[in-house]
Parts: structure tokens; sequence; C-alpha cells
């Protein structure tokens, strides 16, 4: 094969040093797609050694190893721009390296909002403490108190601008052998020098012009091609396989491990039309329970256990209502839906018999060194497992299936094996999002306040301590591996924000869900602040009251009431309550709507309000305008959490208006985008957004929040325009010409 | 083991392959190591290995490599590099028109198609332009910016 090797190339417009990916003759000496990485084995990975984060060059230059990795979000200019900031040296001198086992420190998975908010912060503490420790080594180095020296571009000085010496003279290359201090001081706010920046992503230059390799590019030498045959339906055991169907394709062969079954090429197409044409038998499926009433079955699950995420006072105003009172009860539904990564996954991996590499676009790559040395029944250490760009993932889609269907297969024929998924495979088998179902009930006194709230949520239970969401390939060649279910923090945001003297929400766990589950996106949080959203905005359309000013009323976070009142002032919002008036007769309707949320109650704070039109002959909703606000804290990188809040707002627009996972009593019926339709260019909508910069503040993340008040955002926006209430997602057009139609 | 010669990105290849109907995509990634056309779904479905031929958007993932035999095929890697992006690829980096980037060089391409044929486009026929290129991350906003932009950097351009 013939690999191209890009050269370091400086950018001009972003002045950051990239790092091309040399992969020629990779293999395990040279796993690392960085050039000259693996001088790093043997390195500490310590958690708290500022030495796992940080080398200082004699050259000057320094690297960073980030646990954390860059899915397309940023991390990649930001984390070097939080380096940059404390070590007070040029961007274009910092080389990253993320999501290695075998180099970088164990930060934790890639997810929940907290690349920046913790694995960003842990970097910088590192590089302060760096910092004060090589100022202190100059101050010994010069002879003069260390509080009159200062930094600028790597080089130590006293403040008169006599004597210098540079990190690179002070220790380069050596390790600094401190511990990560988190007292070590950081840069006041009034000196930043690149944080809160929009400096442009080193990577997408590359990316922009086909030259990025992505995991899915990856080619090692002497590699095989892999396509997994999958059973007709879920659970199936393999009977047998006719190897004689691939007589017409020479190059290919049959791997098998019990029902685990592959077949391998040395040319990727010869591995697809084998995969077509093997003849296979199969045994029956465990079974799935009937789509059409999986809401109703998890309404009557036996519950595990039930968890009260907030309580204060007593229902009584909902049992017993005083006169004047009035009740209000509604229940919301959003389906189970898919990652739906438009690259499906991908994984590489070379099994020899005394060493283990993977290569792996899983955003939990320590996760998966633990993982596979189980499964491979060898000592972790001899596991590596490396990061690299896969398509975007939003959660764990089925790039650790993917690794370790290539890490079977390596050790089956003693190759590096590349296996790709089809389409069909991702849509189908990647662990998804779970449905949740939610039922909300208030009482509502005679001066419009809420006497006393109540939450109902049923949601699948997580298994606790679960070391990895079960394979596939694991269970299908009969290996061992815990049983469980993994879904993320999905009980938060079930409680409204608002204040209130009675509220009661409470989660009753379920113990199963049809599918294999997994975090996607703001696990829960999405259909819960649907459903609080959607509510509130009920509760005020009972009252009579305008949505905006209900929820001001309620609030008394100042940074809360700030983003609400800038929505507001962009949309430029006319007090009145909902639904609109005028003329429900209109061919088409109009509407606006809004949403708030404190993610986690603790985190990011979002308002976001709509512009929508519904068509009455069709039900065709159209999303004109999307305006929010947001304050996540400190912002490294405004224009980075610019992308992720336009990323949470149109993917989280095409669940609540498309997506809707579907299954037979075998398997996954919507395997492809045309039964699984997503957002198209199109139905894009404005969208007029604002960050607020909160430099005195500490980050919060950006990744999760903005997607929560999506899907009542819009909602709110179709009553208004229709009067007609939605609470089942997705909004698709048949829905509401049905709504519409029961209205009327 | 048929021969087939491609001009891809202006320059003659040759290829083999037992199987006539590989499709374009294959020979690309797997033959002339092109790995920046990326597979997406095989079913034309999402535009992700888009490339040229003639001029005109193919999805590479479906067309039969022989089928473009004396044609001229450009993929993403034809039209410029990380230290010279063309001005489409340089108007995409200027708006920071991609998050994982993965689904970016079909829609690339798929705009050079439309900025071929419609030199100045509305926004809406951007949209339209790419409405078979799907995008996950959300960066449609950008994306569409990025093409308006270089449409109208062009000489005469607005």
């Amino acid at each position: 094969m013939t690999t191209r090797v890009s050269r370091r190339s400086f950018l001009a417009a972003g002045g950051v040093l990239i790092v091309g990916l040399g992969l020629d003759g990779l293999g395990p000496a040279g796993a690392q797609s960085i050039p000259d990485a693996d001088r790093f084995l043997g390195k500490s990975l310590a958690p708290d050694a500022v030495d796992s984060f940080l080398a200082v060059h004699r050259d000057g230059t320094v690297t960073a190893f980030v646990g954390r990795v860059d899915l397309g979000t940023g991390g990649r200019i930001a984390m070097r721009q939080l380096v940059g900031e404390e070590l007070d040296i040029p961007l274009e001198r910092i080389a990253m390296i993320e999501g290695d086992t075998a180099l970088t420190p164990n930060q934790g998975g890639t997810g929940g909002s907290y690349g920046i908010a913790r694995g960003g912060s842990q970097l910088r503490l590192a590089a302060a403490t760096a910092r004060r420790a090589l100022v202190d080594l100059a101050a010994q180095r010069l002879g003069r108190p260390a509080g009159d020296l200062e930094v600028a571009d790597g080089v130590v000085r006293g403040k008169d601008g006599s004597g210098t010496v540079s990190y690179g003279e002070l220790i380069g290359d050596r390790a600094l052998n401190l511990k990560v201090d988190a007292a070590a001081p950081l840069k006041p706010h009034d000196r930043f020098r690149f944080i809160g920046k929009s400096l442009p992503r080193p990577d997408l230059p590359e990316k922009i012009t086909g030259h990025h390799r992505y995991l899915q590019d990856l080619v090692l030498p002497n590699m095989l091609h892999a396509r997994v045959i999958r059973p007709p339906a879920f659970g199936a055991a393999l009977v047998s396989v006719d190897e004689s169907s691939l007589a017409s394709i020479g190059a290919a062969r049959v791997v098998r491990i019990q029902s685990f079954l592959a077949v391998v090429a040395e040319r990727e197409w010869d591995a697809v039309r084998a995969a077509r044409a093997l003849k296979t038998q199969w045994g029956s499926g465990t079974g799935l329970p009937d789509h059409a009433r999986e809401f109703e079955a998890m309404r009557a699950s036996p519950v595990v256990r039930d968890q009260e995420v907030a309580k204060r006072g007593d229902l009584a105003a909902l049992s017993a209502p005083p006169a004047g009172t009035r009740t209000l009860a509604a229940s919301y539904r959003w389906p189970m839906q898919t990652h739906g990564s438009i690259g499906p996954s991908c994984g590489v991996a070379d099994v020899r018999p005394d060493r283990v590499t993977v290569w792996s676009a899983s955003q939990n790559v320590h996760g998966l060194q633990n993982t596979f040395a189980r499964m491979l029944g060898v000592e972790r250490d001899r596991v590596r497992v490396i990061y690299m760009d896969g398509s975007g993932s939003y959660g764990a889609n089925g790039a650790d299936d993917a690794a370790a269907e290539a890490t079977l297969l390596s050790r089956e024929v003693g190759r590096p094996v590349r296996v790709q998924w089809s389409r069909q495979e991702e849509h189908g088998l990647d662990p998804k999002g779970p449905a949740q179902l939610l039922e909300l009930r208030a009482a509502v006194d005679k001066d419009g306040d809420i006497a006393a709230w109540e939450t109902q949520a049923w949601l699948p239970i997580s298994t606790a301590n679960l070391p990895n969401i079960p394979l596939l390939a694991v269970d299908a060649a009969g290996l061992p591996q815990t049983q469980g279910r993994a879904t993320g923090l999905i009980y938060q945001n079930v409680d409204p924000p608002y204040a209130m003297p009675n509220l009661n929400a409470v989660v009753h766990w379920v113990a199963d869900a049809p599918l294999r589950t997994s975090p996607l996106r703001a696990p829960g949080k999405i259909a819960n602040t649907f459903a609080v959203e959607s509510f509130t905005d009920e509760i005020a359309a009972l009252a009579r009251v305008d949505p905006l000013e209900f929820r001001l009323r309620r609030l008394t976070n100042p940074r809360g009431l700030e983003v609400l009142r800038r929505v507001a002032a962009r949309m430029g919002w006319q007090p009145r309550p909902s639904p609109a008036p005028g003329n429900r007769n209109a061919a088409v309707l109009t509407g606006r709507g809004l949403a708030y949320v404190h993610y986690k109650h603790d985190e990011t704070i979002v308002a976001m309000g709509m512009d929508v039109t519904v068509e009455r002959a069709t039900g065709r909703i159209r999303v004109t305008r999307v305006v929010a606000a947001q304050d996540c804290g400190l912002m490294i990188n405004p224009d980075c959490v610019k992308a992720q809040l336009e990323g949470n707002i149109l993917q989280t627009l095409s669940r609540a208006l498309h997506e809707e996972v579907v299954y037979d009593r075998d398997r996954v019926t919507t395997v492809d985008w045309a039964s699984y339709p997503i957002l198209t260019f199109p139905e894009v909508p404005k969208l007029d957004l604002e960050l607020i910069q909160r430099l005195d503040q500490p980050p919060l993340g950006a990744g999760e929040a903005a997607s929560t008040p999506v899907g009542a955002a819009l909602a709110n926006a179709v009553f208004d325009a229709t009067g007609v209430r939605l609470r089942t997602v997705p909004f698709r057009a048949d829905r509401m010409k049905a709504a519409l139609a029961g209205r009327s | 083991m048929a021969k087939l010669t491609l001009k891809v990105n202006g320059t003659n290849r040759e290829v083999e392959s037992d199987d006539p109907d590989i499709p374009l995509l294959y020979v690309l990634r797997g033959d002339l190591g092109l790995t920046g056309t990326h597979f997406g779904c095989g079913l034309a479905q999402c535009g992700a290995c888009t490339v040229l031929v003639n001029g005109r958007a193919v999805r590479s993932c479906l067309a039969p490599a022989q089928s473009v035999v004396g044609q001229e095929v450009v993929t993403i890697e034809g039209l410029g590099s990380p230290e010279r992006p063309d001005p489409l690829q340089a108007a995409f980096i200027a708006e920071q028109a991609a998050q994982c980037g993965y689904c970016t060089a079909g829609m690339i391409m798929s705009a050079r198609a439309l900025l071929a044929q419609t030199s100045r486009p509305s926004e809406r026929q951007v949209r339209e332009g790419l409405a078979g290129n799907l995008c996950r991350c959300g960066s449609h906003a950008r994306v569409i910016r990025a093409v308006l932009r270089a449409a109208s950097a062009k000489p005469g351009g607005r």
C-alpha cells in the first residue's frame, strides 16, 4: 500500500502547529500517529502528576497529553489555549497527544460535557503548577527572587528585562516530578492572552482538504479488511456456514468463533462482496417486544426502585384541590433514538503474542483497555488503545463494538484487522438512547400559581459498576462479560427549576429496555426538559399568563433571568398568553415559543426561543428561527462553544421533528437514512445566538446543555401557532396533521 | 482480472479488479489511497462519498468504477491542500465550517458542482444544492455561509 505522509505544516491562518499523521510502517513500535510520540513511552500516567500532562522539551516546545479527546468539538485548540495561557508559550509550540492509554493520563471518558470543564481544568492546573516550578528553577539559576521574574514566550526573565533563561534550558525533556497542585495560581483573566479568543481549530484545514486521516482511513502493513455477518434476529445462534458460497470470491475467507462470524479479505471490496454472498443458517432470535406498545409496556414494567429526585412540601393541592384550584395532567413520550453517526463505526487492531494495539474512535479508550484485557485474558499493561478521529459520535455509538470485533479477529488471523460497519449495522446495532416516559401533574391555584407539581418518570435503570456496555461480539463469541445496561445520568432535570412550595419528582427505575442502550448526548435530559418545559407552558396557558413572564416570576438565579431576557429581547417578545390569537383556519399558522434549562441544576444555563409555521393541510412544521442565549461560564474558545450551541440545536431539532427507532420482533427496521430520516439543509432554520462570556467564572461545559430546551421550545411554539399540544416525539407531519384534525 | 484506466485529479491511474462492478469509492480509497472521500451509507443517501465526474456530483459508493472510464474524476484531494486550499475550501476554513469533518468532503464536492452550474446561488439554492448531503454534528449554518462566501469571492461576484 502507499500511504501519504503529511508533513508538519504551519498554518498562517491560525498560527497553530498542525501535527500531521505519518503512518508509514506503523506498527506497535510506532503506533501513535503523532510523529515521534513513542519516545514518550514509559512516561508518567498518574492522574495527579504534572509529568502525566506535560513535557517541556529542550527546544522550548511542549507536548500536552490529554485523556479527553476532541470529537470535532474544538478541544484540540482549546486545550492548547489553556496550556499556552498558563505556561506563557505560543500555541504553535504546543503539540498534543490525545486518548492513548500508553501516553495520556486516564481522565475518564470524553462525555458529560466535561471535556473542558474537568479535563481542561486538570490540564490547566498542571500547566500552572509547571509554570510556578519553572519560575522557581529560574530564580535559583538567576539568583533572584521568583517575585522579580516574569515569563514571555517560554523565557523567564527579570521584570526589569535583565537576565533570561528559557524553559528548555531549565528543564529540557527532564521530568518535573511534581504533583498537580489544586491551589496553583491561575493567570488572572485580565491578563489572558489566549483564553477567551476564537482561535481557529488546527484540525480543520486537513479535514476540509481531505488530508486528515480518520480511523476509517487507517491502513496498517499486512492488514486485512473484515466485515462481520450479523444474525437476522437479535440473539440468534449460528447454525451453519456454507463456505463454498464464497468460491467466486477467492480472496476472502471466513472466520468464526461460535456465533461470531466474519469474512476477511486483502481488499475491502472483496470483504464487502463476501459478506453479501456468504450463505448462513441461524436459529431463532430471543425476540423483541411489540414496538407499538413500547410506552405502555414501560409504564407497566415492574419497578426496580423509586428515586426521589426532588421533594419539598406535599401534594395535598393535587389530591384534594381547594376551591378555585385547577389540576392539570399530561404525559410526554420521547422515543428511542440512534446516535446516527454519518460514518459507520470502524475499529483496527493488531494482536500479537506479546502486545495488543487497538485504534478506535471510542469516547472511552481507557475503559476499552480494561475491557479488552478482560476479553483476551491478558494483563492490562499489554493492551494499548489509541484514539483516532472517527465520524462524530455524541455518546457511545458502535465504536467500542467495532474495536472489539477487530481485536477478536486479529487474534484469530494473526494479522492486523480493520472492521468497517455498514450503514445498516450502525443504525441497527449501535446502542440506543432509550425511550422515556414522563407523566406530570400540577395544581394551579386561583392566582395562577403552582400549588403543587409532580413528575413521574419511567426510565430504564443503569447497572451499578457495569465495567462496559456489553459488546455484541463478546456475547456472540461466547466469551464472558458482565451483562447490564448503561444509559448515563438520565434522571437529571426531571424537576422544574422554578420556585414552588410543593414539589415531588420521582423516577421509577424499570429493569429493562427493548434494545441495548448507551448514553446519547445530554442523556435523558433532552426528554426530561421537553416534558418539564412543555408542562410549564401548559400551566402558563391555563393561567392565561405570558410564558416568559410566567418563568421570570419564578426564577431567582440572576444568570437564568439574564439568558431569558436576552432571548426575549432578540425575539422582540410581545407579552401575551399562548396560543396566539388569530385565525386558526389560515392555511399556514405561525407561532413562537420558548424554553429554559439550568443544566443538571448547577451547570450551563440556556434560554431558547423558536418561531415556527405549521401548514394546516399537511401538518408540516417548519422552524424558521431559533434564538438562544447561553451562559456556560468561562468560554476558552467562544467560536467553538458557538459551534456546539449550533450543533445541539440542529441535532436535537432533527431528533424532535423526525427521529424514531422502530423494530419488529427480530431486529431494528429503521436501518438507513430513508427509514430514519434526519434534518436536511433546506430545513435548517435561521440561528440567532448569543453567548455570555464569564471571564471570572469556571467553565461549565457546552457540549450538551443547549440540546435540552429544543423539544419544548418547539412544542411550545407549535402550541402557540395551533392551540394543539404535541406531547409525543417525533413531530412528523402525519402526527401534527392528526392532532390538528383531532382539535377541530 | 480486468484492468481499468481512470483519470483521477488529472492523472491517468491504472487499477485492476476481478469484479467489474467494484464501486468507484473502493478504487479511490483502496487502490489509489485517496481516503479523503468517505464511506457513509453505500446507498447514495448521505452524500459523504460525493466526487465529481465530468463536473457533476456523483455518489462514488454506488457508481461502478468502470462507468467513469474515460471521464474526468475529481476528488477532494484534487482541489487544494492544507497549505493551499482552493477558494471553496478556504471559505470552509474561514467559516470553521465543520465539526467532526467526516461529511465535509462530500459537501464541498456537491457545492463545487452547484457553483459550476450556478455561479452566484441564492441561499435557498445553496440549501437545495446540499439537500442530499447529511450532517449529524449540526454544522449546516456554517456550511451554507461558506458556500455563499466562496460564491461571492469569485471574480465578478457580489
